[in-house]
C-alpha cells in the first residue's frame, strides 16, 4: 500500500542577517502508512512544529521532498495547493486562537466545505452533524470562539479539521493547552474518530508527552535539535531508548 | 456569584449601544443638515443686506450678520455642505487607498512592500500642510484640488496601520487554519483580514475627520481651497478673522460649527471602536 505521507530529507534553515544560519530541521525522512498514527515528540525548539508547518506548506522547506498520497506537494502553490488541503488538515495548539474571532464556530467549521463548492444549507447540516460527532451540541455553530471553553473549542477545531474528510490529520500539540481531564477527553475523541472513520484517517500526532504517545500512536519519532534521534514502536522506544536525550525524556515523565 | 457578572456585562453592552445610537443619530442629523442645507436656511446665505451689517445675535439673526449683512446662521448651514462633504470624501479616499496599499504590502511582502513603504516614508518626512500647500499650489487651488493635495499627503498613515495590522494577523493560528481550509487569497483578505483590522483603521479615520476639516479649512484660509463667496466654515473663519475683536460672533459661528461636528465624529469614532470589538459585545 502506498504510504499516505512520505518525507524525504526535509530541511529548514533559517537565515538571519549577521547571525549564523539556524538549522531548525535537519534532513529528516519518514513515512506514514494509511490509517496509522505517528507520534512526533521532542522538547520545545526541537523542530516539531517547523516540520509540520513544512508538511502543510505553511512554510517553504529549504530542501527535501514531501509526498502526500503519492503526489509531490513540495513545490506546488495556489489553486493546486488549496486542492491538497482537502486531503490534509491540522488541529492547532491554541484552540481559541485558531478560530477567527469575528466568525462563528459554524462558519469556521464549514469554511472548507464552502470553499469546495458545498451549498449553504448542506454545509449547515453537515456542520451540525460534525459538531455532534465531536461531542458538542449543534447550536455551538452560532457561538463565537471566545464564548466557549478551550476544550469545547478544540472539539470544534477537530470538527473543522474533519469537515472536508481528510486522509491525514495533523495534531500540532492539540492537547498541550488543555488541562489533564480535557486532554483525556480529546484523546478519547481522536481515538474514537480514528476507528469510526473506517481506519482511513491517518494521524500525525505532535506532542511532548511520551506517555500520551505511548497510549495513542503505533510508531514514534523522537526529535532533538532538528534531528530524528530515535524511531520505533513506542513501547520499544520506552523500554530501551538508544539515545541519551530519549532516556532523559522518558525519565522525566515516567 | 453569577448574577452580578451577568449584570455588569449587560450594562456595559447597553451603554455602548446607547452611545452608538446617540452619536450615530447626531452624525446622521449633521449629514441630513448638509444634504438639505438649501431648504433649512432662514435667509439667502449669499444675500447682502448692507443696512444690517455686523448685527449682533438677535431673534431675527441667531448668529448675527457679517460685514456684508449676510445671515451667519444661513451661511453656517450652507457651509456644512462644503465642509462636511469635502471632509468625508477626503477621509473616504485616504482610508480606502491607504488600507488597500497597506494590506497589499503586508500580505505580499518582498520588494513591493519595501518600495511602497519607502515612498510612504518620503511622504511622512514632509511637514504635511506645507507639502499639501505645494501640491495645491501646483494644481492651482480650488476645493477639488485641495482634496487631492490632502489625500496625497495623508494616505501613508493608513497604509502604515493597515500594513502592521496585516502582518500581525498573518502570524495568527487562525489565519493558518483559514489557509488550510482552502480559501483564496482574495477571500482571506476580504473575509478574514479586513474585518479584523478595520477597527483601528475606522477609528483613525473617524478621528481624522476633525483634523481633515481643519486642514481643508487651513488651505481655504490660504486661498487654496474653497474660494469666497462659497460658504465654507474654514474660509468663513479666516474671512472674518480681522473682525474677531469687534464682532466676535461672525468668527464664533463657524468655529462652533466645526467644534461640534468634530466632536460628534470623534465620539462616534470611539463608540464604533468599542462596538466593533467582539469581546465588548457581551457573552
Amino acid at each position: 500500500m502506498e504510504p499516505i505521507l512520505k518525507v524525504e530529507n526535509l530541511t529548514k534553515v533559517f537565515t538571519r542577517k549577521g547571525q549564523p544560519d539556524f538549522i531548525a530541521v535537519n534532513h529528516i525522512s519518514f513515512e506514514m502508512n494509511q490509517g496509522s498514527c505517528l507520534g512526533l515528540i521532542g522538547e520545545s525548539g526541537s523542530g516539531k512544529s517547523t516540520t509540520v508547518n513544512m508538511i502543510t506548506r505553511l512554510l517553504d522547506p529549504t530542501e527535501g521532498k514531501i509526498i502526500l498520497d503519492g503526489e509531490d506537494i513540495t513545490n506546488i502553490s495556489g489553486r493546486k495547493l488549496r486542492k491538497v488541503y482537502a486531503r490534509m488538515q491540522m488541529v492547532f495548539q491554541t484552540p481559541t486562537d485558531s478560530f477567527d474571532p469575528r466568525c462563528t464556530l459554524g462558519d469556521g467549521i464549514g469554511e472548507s466545505l464552502r470553499n469546495n463548492g458545498w451549498a449553504r444549507k448542506d454545509t449547515r447540516d453537515e456542520v451540525a452533524r460534525l459538531l455532534e460527532v465531536c461531542g458538542l451540541n449543534a447550536d455551538f455553530a452560532s457561538r463565537y470562539p471566545h464564548q466557549v471553553s478551550g476544550g469545547q473549542c478544540q472539539r470544534a477545531a477537530i470538527a473543522r479539521a474533519l469537515a472536508i474528510r481528510p486522509k491525514l490529520l495533523i495534531c500540532d500539540e492539540a492537547t498541550s493547552a488543555l488541562d489533564v481531564t480535557v486532554q483525556k477527553e480529546i484523546i478519547a475523541l481522536l481515538n474514537e474518530l480514528r476507528w469510526k472513520s473506517g481506519s482511513d484517517l491517518s494521524i500525525l500526532f505532535i506532542c511532548h508527552d511520551i506517555a500520551l504517545v505511548q497510549q495513542f500512536c503505533n510508531y514514534v519519532l523522537v526529535m532533538y535539535k532538528g534531528d530524528v534521534v530515535e524511531r520505533g514502536e513506542p513501547d520499544e522506544v520506552i523500554r530501551n531508548p538508544a539515545n541519551a536525550y530519549t532516556r532523559r525524556l522518558i525519565d522525566s515523565v515516567l | 456569584m453569577k448574577e452580578p457578572t451577568v449584570r455588569v456585562q449587560k450594562i456595559r453592552k447597553d451603554t455602548v449601544r446607547i452611545r452608538l445610537i446617540i452619536f450615530g443619530t447626531l452624525a446622521i442629523l449633521l449629514l441630513i443638515c448638509s444634504v438639505f442645507s438649501e431648504y433649512l436656511t432662514p435667509y439667502d446665505p449669499y444675500l447682502q443686506d448692507l443696512a444690517n451689517i455686523k448685527a449682533a445675535p438677535s431673534a431675527a439673526h441667531i448668529f448675527g450678520t457679517d460685514r456684508y449683512g449676510r445671515d451667519m446662521l444661513s451661511r453656517v448651514i450652507v457651509g456644512s455642505r462644503t465642509s462636511i462633504y469635502s471632509t468625508l470624501l477626503l477621509v473616504a479616499i485616504i482610508t480606502v487607498t491607504g488600507t488597500m496599499i497597506g494590506v497589499f504590502c503586508g500580505w505580499h511582502g518582498k520588494w513591493i512592500d519595501v518600495v511602497l513603504m519607502r515612498i510612504s516614508d518620503i511622504f511622512l518626512a514632509f511637514p504635511g500642510l506645507v507639502f499639501a500647500l505645494a501640491v495645491a499650489g501646483i494644481l492651482e487651488g480650488g476645493l477639488q484640488n485641495a482634496i487631492i493635495a490632502l489625500a496625497a499627503i495623508s494616505w501613508p498613515k493608513y497604509a502604515r496601520i493597515a500594513r502592521s495590522q496585516t502582518l500581525a494577523q498573518k502570524e495568527t493560528p487562525y489565519l493558518k487554519a483559514v489557509r488550510l481550509s482552502g480559501c483564496s487569497t482574495m477571500k482571506i483578505i476580504i473575509k478574514h483580514i479586513l474585518p479584523n483590522i478595520i477597527g483601528p483603521i475606522l477609528v483613525t479615520s473617524m478621528l481624522d475627520i476633525g483634523t481633515m476639516m481643519m486642514e481643508l479649512a487651513g488651505l481655504s484660509f490660504l486661498g487654496l481651497g474653497a474660494k469666497p463667496p462659497t460658504a465654507e466654515w474654514g474660509s468663513m473663519m479666516s474671512d472674518t478673522r480681522s473682525l474677531l475683536t469687534t464682532v466676535p460672533w461672525v468668527t464664533m459661528a463657524p468655529g462652533i460649527a466645526i467644534f461640534i461636528s468634530v466632536m460628534i465624529f470623534n465620539l462616534l469614532g470611539d463608540t464604533i471602536r468599542d462596538y466593533a470589538d467582539p469581546k465588548s459585545r457581551g457573552r
